[in-house]
């Protein structure tokens, strides 16, 4: 099994810190934006970013929500695996808010594509962007860009990029590694 | 576990807990998903469904349909009584003309036991069974424990008994087998003449007085009876049936505790609820009605998920 480790907890902590601070240059004190995590992963990074905002950057009143995508995907019954929903929470009105939703690894757009048809089942934002802690360039299946991104990485097609969050795997440190797929 | 071990939902006893925990953690998220401004996904947006019913339906019909819609599928719709049925044509026929049109699932209410299973050998599609007979009814069963479950938070350990015409209730078996699949403890309640003779070899209890078997439930779940299906008179009158087997307020101030009650519906108010039961804060009626669309969405979006393209 080959592993590459591509940041460390350390990089990770201080690339999630950039991102916040790039989120206050254009939204101030977020009172009129929210953040989504995208379901299942992106609410790891979505809490640590509202984490940082609350605590580190004394934001106030930051909405944040989590979206499961799982009834919008356009792979539904081709994968060999059915595909097992996760929990939506999103307990705010995003009309006319400024949106940024949130996912750890941006791959060939189609999560952003399904999270960009589900949204809208709750109303219709002002703005939607996009943040994501790797951005796998040269992948994507859709004109889809993030506006904010942590790391870009060139990752081959058989190759995953995988983020181990310290609170999920009860690890001492968050790690993002490149992996063969068949791991 | 994120699949059913069926290919389809015949009844309750074809299912195994992990099936039924599937069933009710997907149709959480449905239950989420119809209470948002738009309630409509679309992961079944390449599937067609036919809602056969060769027997009159109400509300299962309205339910089926409606999760449908909310599932963004294509939906069909027959009723035996404007059909070539009665011209004399056979029920494979009637189906693999229909599938001939290119309908991925059947969703299929028929007056005769084991129609389902009899139609999943014989034609290639999805069958949902929406009631067969006096056989069983599970997408109801389903949504009564998911109901159960909502309300009292689970449905293992919990007494539940079952009221009034057994015999010819489909909504009774699949109840029993999916409450003894979850742990429940489950008695049924009726005159004699309507309690089907073996019935306690299935694992339950059964009892003739009302007032016992409500003392003794957390949850009373009341059935209609189906005067529709009596060849011959089983009790003297519907009066005496309703002073025995009906629940009233005052029973149910009586009792020792506060129980749940459930009804399929159609209710017969008077007969075995009273109007104040049956909308007093005791009821969970059309929570079990909101539940039965959830419920629906999600036995359709795991059946469609076994149709590989």
């Amino acid at each position: 099994m080959s592993q590459k480790v591509l940041l460390h907890a350390k990089e990770v902590k201080i690339i999630l810190n950039r991102l916040a601070c790039q989120l206050i240059e254009n939204h101030n004190d977020f009172s009129n934006t929210v953040l989504i995590g995208i379901q299942p992963r992106g609410a790891f990074v979505a809490k640590r970013i509202a984490d940082i905002l609350t605590i580190k950057h004394k934001i106030t009143n930051l909405d944040i929500g989590f979206l499961d995508i799982t009834f919008y995907r356009d792979d539904f019954r081709r994968g060999d695996k059915p595909l097992k929903a996760n929990t939506t929470e999103i307990n705010f009105v995003i009309d006319g808010k400024n949106v940024v939703f949130i996912d750890d690894v941006l791959y060939s757009g189609r999560s952003v594509r399904a999270a960009l048809t589900a949204i809208q089942s709750f109303g219709r934002p002002s703005s939607i962007e996009l943040l994501t802690l790797i951005d796998r360039r040269f992948s994507r299946h859709l004109p889809i860009q993030p506006n904010y991104k942590g790391r870009q990485v060139d990752a081959i097609n058989n190759e995953r990029v995988v983020v181990n969050w310290s609170d999920e795997t009860n690890s001492d440190s968050d790690m993002v590694y490149i992996t063969n797929k068949e791991n | 576990m994120s699949e059913l071990s069926v290919d389809h939902l015949l009844g309750i006893k074809y299912l195994n807990t992990s099936d039924i925990d599937l069933i009710f953690e997907t149709a959480d998220h449905f239950k989420e998903v119809i209470n948002r401004p738009i309630k409509k996904v679309p992961s079944l947006r390449d599937i067609t469904i036919a809602n056969l019913f060769f027997e009159n339906s109400t509300r299962t019909k309205l339910s089926f349909e409606l999760a449908e819609k909310r599932l963004s599928a294509d939906v069909i719709n027959f009723s035996a009584s404007q059909s070539s049925v009665k011209k004399g044509e056979t029920l494979i026929d009637t189906v693999n003309n229909i599938l001939a049109m290119k309908v991925d699932m059947v969703v299929m209410r028929h007056p005769n036991p084991g129609a389902g299973i009899f139609l999943s050998k014989h034609v290639d599609a999805k069958i949902i069974n929406a009631g067969d007979g006096a056989h069983e009814h599970p997408t109801q069963a389903l949504l009564d424990s998911y109901s159960i479950r909502e309300s009292l938070g689970s449905v293992s350990g919990k007494n539940v008994v079952i009221v009034g015409d057994i015999l010819h209730s489909r909504v009774a078996l699949s109840n029993i087998y999916a409450l003894k699949l979850q742990g429940a403890n489950v008695m049924v309640c009726g005159p004699k003449t309507l309690l089907p003779k073996y019935i306690a070899d299935l694992g339950v209890t059964v009892e003739t007085n009302l007032k016992k078997a409500l003392n003794w439930c957390d949850v009373a779940n009341m059935l209609r009876v189906q005067n529709e299906r009596m060849d011959i008179s089983y009790f003297p009158s519907t009066r005496e049936y309703a002073m025995q087997y009906g629940v009233t307020k005052a029973i149910l101030q009586g009792l020792n505790k506060k129980i749940t009650i459930m009804h399929p519906g159609p209710i017969n108010r008077g007969v075995e609820i009273t109007s104040d039961v049956a909308d007093s804060d005791q009821s969970i009626i059309l929570n079990q009605v909101e539940n039965g669309v959830a419920v629906r969405m999600a036995v359709m979006y795991l059946i469609a998920s076994k149709i590989k393209r």
